[in-house]
């Protein structure tokens, strides 16, 4: 058992993770979280189905252009395709300096939304990353 | 919120949607606390309250300046607390014209930019002047809104040039905040309730005496909002005019008091305190903007001025720390700490924004990580039209979302405004990990920090958001390797050295240390920082988000803190870790009396202590430790040590808590009553009907209803609000493909009431078709007393309710029309957040038509309505019944 935090809304509930030969087999509310007391909502108790959800992709996929149909391509590649892409766009796209003459240092080529849902230390790498290429169009969930 | 003696919940469904935390409302009440949910429905929260006042959507502001004026008009505020920790006695300069000499537009106001310079709300300085914001001056609201400045605000106020304000403590000058805040609302009246918000009388005495019956020394009273409030044109002024409220009744940093912002995701706080937004850096430091924060020096002469009070005055070791955290080495004294690294922001780009540049083609790569904006985001059309014109686009989610398939089974498809043979977008679909398959904290609600342990590795290729970006960080990295061009520095001189285990995957507490910060010289070398009180601009530290620093003090991992609670006192303080410095209530300071004794023994909480010559207590206090209740230091010394004994709000430039605000609001220092963008009701209490200095969005694509008194109103009648359910989670990434909460909520509907089924002629569980002047959708329709038609100034408004979880698709295993394609973008001009949760359709029986004659049907009722791209897009309503403005007459 492993102790953790419900995934859904920002009340952040201590969770109680049950593990059976490397799998997660259930998931309950944690008593002792001073903040939920052992509770969980019908989302909450549902979470170990988020981790073993029989529709949960865990492949990756890749659309081509005008294709119809997605295939198959290995991780390492999609990254490897996805670094190409993120140069080559920071690099046509890229804003050296104003019209005045004044430093931008950016690309308004990549944008990137999401992070509400993620943990701080992920949020802090991507900020970090996506700022050091100057990319400024970094948003999540709470503007909307 | 369980010590609270009477409890608000407005702009909310907090039984609904934060069930676990209701908990506390039902301990409180369970204690003989007032509960009262406010709210356009009857909802889960209603059902538990004691009483449920039904709320015209959009009107907040009447209902609380009505109640600010009942407190001020029957001397029911609290006056020590209002004298000594407000800004109550201070002066406001003399060019200061309010909204009600000016028909509803405060002195200012640009009418060429839509947006107001804000210079005359400053507080009156000695001699002639105003006090200013540091640095160059007053920002101009337009670029200060294009920046969405006021969401740098999040830990504490805007800055000032210093805080030798002017005082009047009889609070008899006309001048005085005090009195202007008083003459601002004398027009909000329980009639003014009746007419505007659809409230009676009586139920607005029975809220104004619940609230005031329940504040002062002995008791405190708890506001809550959620996104009800957040969502709409004046969103940052609904929470403002509950701050104005709870300050004037005594009620912020003291137990059961405050105001609580409920927010929907697992770590919507962290992100936003280590801010993936495009206007914030870490901490709430604000992106450098081109034009004002060229240099370093301009950058820290604008967010925090050396002689103004409080913490904010050290802002520049929390930058000079941050780069040091990015850079390491290569950012030192003579290169200004590698400022220069960082990009600039010249207007707004914010997610609507970026959506509007990719159908202009400027964005060419979109990355989406556990989002999905196809459905959850506003305008749910332009959102995936936007898609179709991307180069590629990555999406990194448990499931196939809407937001990844869009080009097989989107709505667009259907309707044949898009052909998959024809769409250029490559698509990347990534697996994430779930919240057990990685380690890692989430900051919750209450800027309380929780570690997750790991329980299980990720299956298949899934992977962590954490090690997805330090892989493609690297492989960017080592491309660039050889590059010698100046550009690329920053990516090749930045600190990504993180230590992984045997699968690759980096070390996520290596991350928190870095986030804590460390000293870099000195005996201490190398240790982790315990506060950002030891945070310094000399490069001896680095620290990546200086409010969290203390969460890896001593080189212990705080957020995994897990005393049970039912071993500790209320506050719980071995639990996780709260922003700032362990504290878990805010400006605590303010719990007790200006003399530093407990306002009561009922609401005691922190106190001074005489004899050890300290504030102590059930928390950390807020406030400098030694700091004497009486000490009045020289104001002009500047920072910490220039906070009197009776400056609570340590955070804020002048240490008092913000009645009106001199500075950081765009769009009015006081909130003030307007329509929503789309409205079938005019504004009664002034001629501008909505903000003036809300953000539109004049395009073809992006059309308005007609509001009340112009031509086509009657077109769209109705006012819907959308809403989230129990059972999903919104826009179903994470619930519609659990089987559980699909059987749960399985279908899209709509909450009618009796009154306009039958004026529709809709059948209970039959079809609906929603109309606005953006799209049509269908939902199930359920007739409910729990929506109420209200009278509103003479007539009859009737509201819908539209819950949004559902999105059209083919992969989730519940789908359905989504209720954020009716929406449109208009957005608040602090935060550039989107207006949601009120806006004007009509609503017929039957299903709606598909391909082609959708679009027709939804052009058709444009047509009708004389829908133009001038439509409700004037900033000024009728500028002839506006008063002369004296700042602009040179």
């Amino acid at each position: 058992m492993v102790q953790s935090i419900c995934p859904y809304c920002a009340v952040g509930c201590g969770q109680r993770v049950y593990v059976k030969d490397e799998k997660v087999v259930q998931i309950e509310g944690d008593p002792d979280s001073p903040i939920s007391r052992g509770r969980l909502c019908p989302k909450g108790s549902a979470s170990e189905q988020l981790v073993n959800s029989p529709g949960r992709q865990t492949k990756v996929l890749y659309r081509a252009p005008r294709s119809t149909e997605w295939e198959r391509l290995d991780l390492g590649t999609a990254v490897e395709m996805i670094a190409d892409r993120f140069i080559e766009t920071r690099r046509r796209t890229w804003q050296q300096n104003d019209s005045e003459g004044r430093l931008l240092r950016r690309t308004m080529g990549i944008a990137s939304l999401g992070g509400a849902t993620l943990d701080n230390e992920e949020n802090y790498l991507i900020k970090k990353l996506f700022t050091a290429a100057g990319a400024v169009q970094v948003e999540n969930q709470a503007r909307i | 919120m369980a010590n609270a003696d009477c409890i608000v919940i407005q702009g909310s469904n907090m039984a609904e949607c934060h069930p676990v935390g209701y908990q506390w409302v039902a301990e409180a009440k369970a204690r003989g606390a007032k509960v009262i949910h406010v709210d356009p429905r009857f909802t889960r929260t209603s059902a538990v309250s004691d009483k449920h006042i039904p709320i015209r959507a959009g009107s907040d502001v009447v209902l609380l300046g009505a109640l600010i004026n009942y407190v001020i008009s029957n001397d029911l505020w609290f006056k020590e607390y209002v004298g000594a920790y407000t800004n109550a006695a201070t002066l406001v300069h003399d060019d200061y014209r309010d909204a009600e000499d000016l028909g509803g537009l405060f002195s200012g106001f640009d009418a060429g930019k839509g947006a107001y310079d804000t210079s005359s709300w400053g507080y009156a300085e000695r001699g002639e002047g105003a006090i200013d914001e540091p640095g160059p001056g007053s920002e101009h609201g337009a670029d200060a809104t294009a920046r969405a400045a006021g969401h740098s605000y999040g830990s504490g106020g805007p800055p000032l040039e210093h805080a030798e304000v002017q005082r009047d403590d009889s609070l008899q000058d006309p001048r005085t905040v005090f009195q202007i805040v008083k003459r601002h609302y004398a027009r909000y009246t329980a009639e003014m309730v009746q007419d505007m918000c659809g409230i009676s009388v009586a139920d607005f005495e029975y809220l104004v005496r619940a609230i005031t019956d329940n504040s002062g020394r002995d008791r405190t009273t708890c506001f809550a909002y959620a996104v009800g409030w957040t969502q709409h044109s004046l969103g940052a002024q609904f929470i403002r005019a509950a701050a104005i409220l709870q300050l004037l009744l005594g009620n912020m940093g003291r137990p059961g008091g405050g105001i609580m912002a409920l927010r929907g995701h697992a770590s919507i706080q962290g992100s936003t305190d280590i801010p993936t937004l495009f206007n914030l850096l870490p901490g709430y430091l604000p992106m450098p903007s081109a034009g004002r924060h060229d240099s370093l020096d301009e950058y820290l002469a604008t967010i925090g001025s050396k002689q103004q009070k409080g913490y904010w005055a050290n802002a520049d070791a929390y930058t000079i720390s941050l780069l040091k955290a990015w850079w390491g080495e290569a950012a030192n004294a003579d290169n200004d700490w590698a400022y220069d690294y960082l990009p600039r922001l010249t207007g707004a780009h914010g997610t609507y924004e970026t959506v509007m540049g990719m159908l202009d083609d400027e964005v060419e790569g979109y990355f989406l990580l556990g989002q999905n904006p196809a459905v959850g985001s506003a305008h749910g059309r332009m959102q995936r039209l936007a898609m179709a014109h991307l180069k590629w686009m990555v999406v990194r989610d448990l499931n196939l979302i809407e937001s990844a398939t869009w080009w097989k089974d989107g709505p667009e498809i259907e309707s044949g405004e898009l052909r998959t043979e024809d769409i250029e977008t490559e698509v990347f679909f990534l697996p994430a990990a779930t919240h057990v398959e990685k380690a890692g904290s989430f900051t919750q609600t209450q800027r309380l920090l929780q570690w997750r342990h790991k329980a299980v590795a990720p299956p298949g290729e899934c992977q962590s958001e954490l090690q997805f970006f330090f892989e493609l960080g690297q492989r960017i990295r080592e491309k660039l390797a050889d590059s010698d061009d100046e550009r690329d520095r920053p990516l090749l001189d930045l600190t990504w050295d993180y230590p992984t285990d045997k699968h690759g995957d980096p070390d996520p507490e290596a991350v928190l240390a870095e986030i804590n910060g460390r000293h870099l010289d000195g005996p201490d070398a190398g240790a982790p920082l315990s506060a950002y009180t030891e945070l310094r601009a000399d490069g001896s530290t680095a620290a990546g988000c200086w409010i969290y620093t203390g969460v890896y003090a001593d080189g212990v991992n705080h957020a995994a803190n897990r005393k049970p609670g039912q071993e500790q006192g209320p506050a719980a303080s071995e639990w996780g870790w709260a922003w700032p410095a362990n504290r878990r209530i805010l400006y605590n300071r303010a719990s007790a009396d200006p003399a530093g004794k407990p306002w009561s023994e009922r609401k005691k909480y922190i106190w001074w202590d005489q004899d050890q010559g300290k504030w102590i207590g059930d928390d950390v206090p807020d406030f400098p430790v030694d700091r004497a209740p009486g000490s009045h230091p020289d104001p002009s010394v500047g920072g910490p040590e220039a906070l009197s004994g009776d400056d609570p709000f340590i955070m804020q430039a002048d240490g008092k808590g913000w009645l009106f605000a001199p500075k950081g609001l765009l769009d009015g220092p006081l909130p003030t009553h307007y329509e929503a963008q789309e409205s079938p009701v005019a504004n009664a209490l002034y001629p501008q009907q909505q903000s003036p200095a809300r953000l539109v969005f004049p395009r073809a694509d992006n059309p308005s209803a007609p509001s009340a008194g112009t031509k086509g109103a009657d077109i769209y009648p109705y006012v819907f609000t959308t809403y989230r359910l129990t059972e999903h989670h919104t826009a179903g990434g994470m619930s519609r493909w659990l089987p559980y909460l699909s059987e749960l909520q399985p279908e899209m509907f709509c909450e009618v009431s009796p009154e306009l089924a039958t004026e529709r002629g809709l059948e209970p569980y039959g079809w609906a078709t929603i109309i606005s002047p953006r799209s049509a959708i269908e939902a199930k329709v359920l007739v409910t007393d729990r929506m109420v038609p209200l009278k509103v100034g003479g007539h009859t408004v009737h509201q819908i309710g539209l819950p949004y979880h559902w999105g059209v698709g083919n992969n989730a295993v519940v789908s359905g029309d989504a209720a954020n394609d009716l929406l449109g973008v208009t957005l608040d001009p602090n935060v550039q957040i989107q207006e949601s949760k009120v806006a004007s359709c009509d609503i017929r029986p039957g299903r709606r038509p598909r391909g082609e004659e959708l679009l027709a049907l939804v052009a058709e009722y444009r047509e009708r309505a004389g829908v133009t791209m001038e439509t409700g897009n004037a900033a000024v309503t009728n500028p002839s019944a506006e008063g002369v403005d004296p700042t602009l007459e040179d």
